[in-house]
């Protein structure tokens, strides 16, 4: 039998898609600013929510979408496990369906793989209320077409997760941040020497003129890769890696309080140094740059470099909705986006505006 | 026989050595790994450049013309058989390294080299490209893609959808697409994900970025022998559960056992009931600490003997036996049908239990290899293909056997993918609603389902003939429908 919240979460949506009325997807509302603007009237997932099966050892764990992010976390930190995607928590109250609607990954992302990579599989509501399965709670899995992965990141345009199941990984046994004092471009070049290299590196973050590197692991490993690379150790890292995954940190502090525009250009991570006209923050080895947009960083100019990087920019923050998110697809790819959209949701119901502006 | 219009227009664009029509010429290409199927295409065509795919498949998409694509033709499902109507498209001549970016650990490689030689090529720079399906020598990186391909070190290194940075192909229509980029990752959908592991369904690949991986410096494996295949699981459970991700985690139990020692003679023991290998790698450091907790892990598990390898070469050995399992079973019996479920480990017993039954009912060997770490087990089910009847009943053993990998919450295949062979275990394993969507899918990448047809997912008009169709909540969808 299906849960009575489903049901209601199906009735909600066959009588949007009957009137083809916008529905916007919402859990704990914590990454409202992310997207284009919101429309239509909210659909809450947050009654269908609680662990369903979590079992250490298999490395699995499902969950209802609406389950808080915080007690996800906690039950995994409780059996010495995590997400290894480390879901940034802008606020409090995020859900487990939005981090992995959003498809946003923190520090770790370079080295232990983004939501996408942990995903194992996906039960949700399409845009006609129909309830389906994809994927399953084992590690291997190619049975049909990985649509699983294809809903991390899609924003809620394909459909709204009811229930996820990730891959766990083991807490590092131990963590050690170290600093440099270098430039830009040595921060870039060093963190690739050293990825190149058999060294248990989980994070790095280069801001002004300071580079700092997480390595991770079993004892002997972490005092293994130190003695190698040197450096300085940082004491209170963790609450710096927190405060880098979550926004935090004081760079970000600008753009919070309206009063910036922050950019998102996730690129070659070997990519050089570009002065974009504002100040920068420097993730995953050099391919993730958060960007406080100054007067001289033209939006077109920004979305050009990072395209020629390898990659693509985001209108992460801005001091309004409006402007163009994301970065525009070409004419072959939006087609087959408009019609994957069709396939999950026919009417268009679901966050309509929010990944793209054609639907 | 290829439309005489057709034959010509890929005459213009092929030289006469890459267009194979003669029954001849294209026998080698009838079936792939799977031989249980077979088929000649009207036409084989080899093209070596992107413009030469680009034409060929406008061609066939005008012509409404069937186009599979084919690596090395080493999948397991079936999934390079020929269609009758339709040509093969072999990227065998899609064989270069175009480039190696040894800082960004990356190399950009056609989908006809081999998987092994991406790591020969990136050994120079101390990296390496981490799947390591067992057919690594022969198989195609393009291959890999397509079927999403794992392998015994990808429980902690992934597979191949996790060691991908971009993928470039050309749709039926001769559109030209690229999925991903240089960056970890992309506007928009992931459609990088999506086209991995659809089995050539969705477009034909000419390029791809694969990820490298830097070589650990050491590794070591220890074999631990197991007079009960139920305390082996709980073994693999204990270290998972001491936070250990081992490099590799391989079972297999006795029948295996046996065949693989009288091939390449490793000196396992032959009177445990299952035999474990469980690698680790890394800094010297590191696997010494982690080799020790695994040692005393297994130990108290109940191990019977333990083993480690004191250097790479009695490392390579431990693992040959395994690596080599197939052939090995291939030697003691005229056939063997290879089996690709994934359960959850803690369902191990109850499904070896499950198959040492049926085969006494099917009087058919079987023997049983098992990534214990991720849950993909391997059963070998050993038959004579010359005895009447006996390749039926085979198929008829490997359904039961799928079916009861998805009764016990798993998939009915972990990593060779659906093919043709799998495609009834599919209606049990997704219901119609769900197929329904995969053909959405499909038709928004091949609106005229020309690429690679009837490979992967069944119609729904196959499952409601097999009096298999999985009712969802009690009816089915759209019921006025035509079953397709």
């Amino acid at each position: 039998m299906i849960d009575p919240v489903l049901e209601a979460l199906q009735e909600q949506i066959r009588v949007a898609a009957q009137a083809r009325l916008p529905l916007r997807i919402r859990g704990g509302g914590t990454k409202d600013f992310y997207g284009g603007a919101l429309q239509g009237e909210v659909i809450d997932t947050r009654a269908y929510a609680g662990i369903i099966d979590y079992e250490p050892t298999e490395l699995v764990i499902t969950a209802r979408a609406g389950t808080s992010l915080a007690a996800v976390e906690r039950a995994m930190q409780a059996r010495g496990q995590m997400l290894a995607f480390e879901p940034p928590r802008f606020a409090e109250g995020g859900t487990l369906g939005g981090a992995v609607a959003s498809g946003l990954a923190g520090p770790r992302r370079a080295y232990a793989g983004a939501v996408r990579d942990l995903i194992l599989g996906v039960r949700l509501l399409d845009g006609t209320g129909e309830d389906l399965n994809f994927g399953g709670k084992v590690m291997k899995n190619v049975a049909g077409f990985d649509v699983s992965r294809l809903m991390a990141g899609a924003l809620g345009t394909l459909g709204i997760i009811t229930e996820v199941s990730l891959k766990c990984l083991p807490l590092p046994k131990l963590e050690t941040t170290v600093a440099f004092d270098c430039s830009a471009d040595q921060a870039i070049r060093m963190a690739n020497e050293w990825g190149g290299q058999p060294l248990p590196i989980s994070a790095t973050c280069f801001y002004v003129g300071r580079l700092l590197v997480r390595v991770s692991g079993a004892r002997p490993a972490v005092a293994a890769a130190l003695s190698k690379m040197g450096g300085e150790v940082v004491v209170d890292a963790e609450a710096f890696w927190s405060g880098v995954r979550d926004h935090r940190h004081a760079f970000f502090a600008p753009a919070l309080a309206g009063d910036a525009t922050l950019w998102r250009l996730s690129v070659k991570p070997t990519a050089a140094y570009s002065d974009l006209g504002g100040d920068q923050l420097i993730e995953w080895g050099g391919g993730l740059r958060w960007l406080i947009a100054g007067e001289r960083s033209d939006p077109g100019k920004l979305r050009a470099w990072a395209a020629a990087q390898g990659g693509h920019a985001t209108l992460f923050r801005a001091r309004s909705k409006g402007a163009e998110v994301f970065h525009s697809l070409d004419a072959n790819l939006l087609e087959i986006h408009r019609k994957l959209k069709a396939v999950f949701d026919p009417n268009a119901v679901f966050n309509r505006g929010r990944l793209l502006p054609e639907f | 026989m290829l439309d005489s219009n057709v034959h010509a227009q890929l005459a213009a664009i092929l030289p006469p050595a890459a267009l194979l029509v003669a029954p001849e010429q294209t026998r080698p290409y009838e079936c792939d790994g799977l031989t249980l199927f077979r088929a000649l295409p009207a036409a084989v065509v080899l093209p070596e450049t992107e413009a030469q795919v680009v034409a060929i498949l406008k061609a066939c998409h005008a012509a409404r013309i069937p186009v599979v694509a084919r690596g090395a033709g080493t999948g397991l499902s079936g999934g390079a058989l020929p269609d009758p109507a339709g040509i093969v498209l072999s990227l065998a001549k899609f064989k270069r390294i175009v480039s190696i970016d040894a800082l960004a650990r990356t190399a950009v490689v056609q989908p006809g080299v081999r998987n092994l030689a991406i790591s020969e090529a990136a050994a120079a720079y101390g990296l390496y490209y981490a799947p390591d399906p067992s057919s690594q020598i022969a198989c195609t990186i393009g291959g890999n893609v397509a079927e999403n391909a794992g392998g015994v070190h990808c429980l902690k290194y992934g597979l191949t959808v996790h060691n991908l940075r971009r993928v470039r192909g050309v749709l039926i229509t001769g559109e030209i697409v690229e999925f991903g980029g240089d960056a970890l990752d992309n506007a928009g959908y992931d459609l990088l994900a999506l086209m991995t592991g659809s089995e050539g369904l969705l477009a034909v690949m000419t390029e791809i970025t694969v990820k490298l991986t830097p070589k650990p410096q050491l590794a070591q494996v220890v074999l631990a022998a197991f007079d009960d295949v139920e305390k082996a699981g709980a073994a693999v459970a204990a270290i998972i559960g001491a936070g250990i991700i081992p490099a590799g985690l391989e079972m297999m139990d006795q029948p295996a056992t046996r065949a693989v020692e009288q091939f390449v003679h490793a000196d396992y023991p032959l009177d445990a009931a299952a035999v474990l290998l469980v690698e680790s790698d890394g800094t010297p450091e590191e696997v010494g600490a982690e080799i020790e907790e695994i040692r005393r892990l297994l130990t108290e598990a109940g191990a019977t003997g333990l083993r480690v390898s004191k250097d790479e070469a009695q490392r390579l050995l431990l693992w040959s036996g395994r690596k080599a399992a197939f052939p090995a079973v291939g030697r003691i019996s005229p056939d063997y049908y290879c089996m690709d479920g994934t359960i959850p480990r803690k369902a191990l017993p109850r499904v070896l239990r499950a198959i040492a039954q049926w085969s006494r009912e099917f009087e058919l060997r079987c023997a049983n290899v098992f990534h214990a770490g991720d849950g993909n087990l391997h059963p070998l089910i050993l038959f004579d293909a010359n005895k009447p009847g006996e390749s039926e009943k085979t198929v008829a053993f490997g359904d039961r056997i799928l079916e009861l990998c998805i009764e016990v919450g798993g998939t009915v295949t972990g990593e060779h993918g659906v093919g043709v062979e799998k495609l009834n275990s599919m209606c049990v394993q997704f219901a119609p609603e769900e197929l329904a969507r995969f053909h959405g899918i499909k038709e928004a990448f091949d609106a005229y389902r020309l690429l690679n047809p009837g490979k992967a997912v069944p119609t729904l008009h196959r499952c409601a003939e097999m009096g298999r169709m999985r009712v969802h909540h009690g009816a089915l969808p759209h019921p006025d429908l035509p079953r397709f």
